[in-house]
């Protein structure tokens, strides 16, 4: 069984630790850099992006994560991980882990009481996925190596580059686990 | 078809700002300094709780020039209170697109019979809770998210230890009652019985519980952490301290990491003086804040 790593700063790491065991794999709260020798893939949370960043900066976890990702083990970032996994933010000098090609807009379908639910198609993961998106992000444009997975109202909401996912919706508040499935598969490669 | 205001787009936003600290703020220069240290939300109000308690009085729903100064200054969620039962102050804020509303003791309540039908409303809303009861009828009206009541703007922990640990023994009765004890449960409690049929069948609330009402230091923060909440609200704590910047990230800190007691001892070093507190029994009974909610 792989073992699943899901970064445990802030946000919604119960939910997440739940959808992968559902998805068949060993689910792991990280709280410490160390602790990433012994995952073979890590899930980036949703929740605030400043914060994590912040206590990703506090704990030293900075180059910890990229050099997880560089070695060509596999990440999955939703919501707040898609923008930390971009290597561009609209509106900001600084992007954060970078390692994803692509330009992300945050909040960029509204406020709070413009959050949604919405049933999406993920190429070659899932049609009418229920996708729950709460203050999101989109992804506004993607380099030649991004492959785009799904689209809602014509804005990039799921994207794959090799060994890295992000979805700006989260997978993980639903029963549906197909998506973290996919990711499950992409480790187990 | 896209749906707004769902309970899972609703009590979502609150699964993501668990493990995370939610400061008051008057001004959007606070709500700078609180989204420096590392706040996942910021609550927008015209005076924190300690300040209230002071001015006495009607409190009210802040200016809501105050508001739309903190929405602008940053970028992380913006919740606000609203008086209980107070339809109108609620729909003002919804229509201001604040990102959460507390319908909050705080203030003096609207309404002493009713509180917000929060089910209407595509903004969520956080309520106050002593017990178990308390909790299960917020929800049965709709709230998405719940805190402790403690004793607000006092900077003593206990209302809020003994809120949290009196929330969470019920919960463990419940989930470990037969199905035919629970009617007379909810008869007890004065709580909706399909509301606590799904927490016994979960075995847990359905939304989060963050702590509220008295954390004043980071090692406060960490307390309620242990005792089980999954975040927490820091009212007067932060900016009724010495060097709010420095308490802001301590008691983030110290709230992520609540079991690393060496952390929690660094942090917690040479950060200034706490707000002063108060003893919960020199308030008289008519100005506990808790008591106010139905």
């Amino acid at each position: 069984m792989v073992k699943i790593g899901v970064l445990g700063l802030q946000g919604a790491i119960r939910e997440h630790i739940r959808s992968v065991e559902a998805a068949g794999a060993k689910g792991i709260i990280i709280k410490y850099k160390e602790q990433l020798t012994d995952i073979d893939g890590l899930i980036i949370p949703g929740g605030e992006s400043t914060t994590m960043r912040r206590l990703i900066d506090k704990y030293d976890f900075f180059e910890a994560l990229v050099d997880f990702g560089k070695q060509g083990k596999p990440i999955f970032g939703t919501c707040a991980g898609l923008i930390l996994l971009a290597n561009d933010i609209v509106g900001q000098d600084h992007a954060h882990l970078s390692l994803m090609d692509m330009k992300v807009e945050r909040n960029a379908f509204g406020r709070q009481r413009e959050s949604f639910e919405a049933e999406i198609d993920i190429k070659g993961v899932a049609d009418q996925f229920e996708a729950v998106f709460i203050r999101a992000p989109y992804i506004m444009e993607v380099g030649p190596e991004v492959d785009v997975l799904a689209t809602y109202q014509d804005k990039i909401v799921a994207a794959q580059q090799g060994h890295y996912l992000c979805s700006a919706f989260h997978p993980e508040l639903t029963d549906d686990h197909r998506l973290t499935e996919y990711f499950v598969k992409m480790v187990e490669k | 078809m896209s749906k707004v205001g769902t309970d899972r787009v609703k009590r979502g936003m609150a699964e993501m700002q668990k493990g995370g600290v939610i400061m008051d703020v008057v001004n959007a220069e606070q709500a700078k300094i609180a989204e420096e240290a590392g706040a996942v939300a910021v609550m927008a109000l015209e005076r924190v709780p300690s300040d209230i308690r002071a001015a006495g009085g009607v409190a009210r729903m802040a200016d809501p020039t105050i508001v739309e100064e903190v929405m602008n200054a940053v970028s992380i969620p913006v919740m606000a209170k609203a008086r209980i039962g107070h339809i109108v102050e609620a729909r003002v804020l919804e229509a201001m697109g604040v990102d959460y509303i507390d319908e909050s003791e705080v203030l003096t309540p609207a309404d002493e019979v009713y509180h917000l039908n929060k089910r209407d409303y595509t903004v969520p809303f956080v309520c106050g809770c002593r017990n178990l009861g308390e909790a299960a009828r917020r929800i049965g009206e709709g709230t998405s998210m719940l805190r402790t009541k403690g004793e607000p703007g006092t900077g003593n922990i206990v209302e809020a230890v003994r809120h949290i640990r009196e929330v969470n023994a019920q919960v463990r009765k419940l989930v470990n009652m037969n199905e035919d004890e629970i009617m007379t449960y909810a008869k007890e409690l004065g709580a909706p019985y399909e509301v606590l049929l799904e927490i016994k069948e979960n075995g847990r609330l359905p939304v989060v519980n963050f702590a509220a009402g008295g954390v004043a230091t980071p090692a406060d923060a960490a307390l309620m952490m242990q005792l089980g909440a999954d975040g927490v609200f820091v009212g007067s704590g932060i900016f009724k301290s010495d060097n709010p910047a420095n308490f802001a990230r301590a008691i983030v800190e110290a709230t992520t990491h609540y079991e690393d007691y060496d952390l929690i001892a660094k942090v917690s070093k040479g950060i200034g003086t706490a707000m002063k507190g108060l003893e919960i029994s020199t308030i008289a009974p008519e100005e506990r804040m808790q008591d106010r909610g139905w």
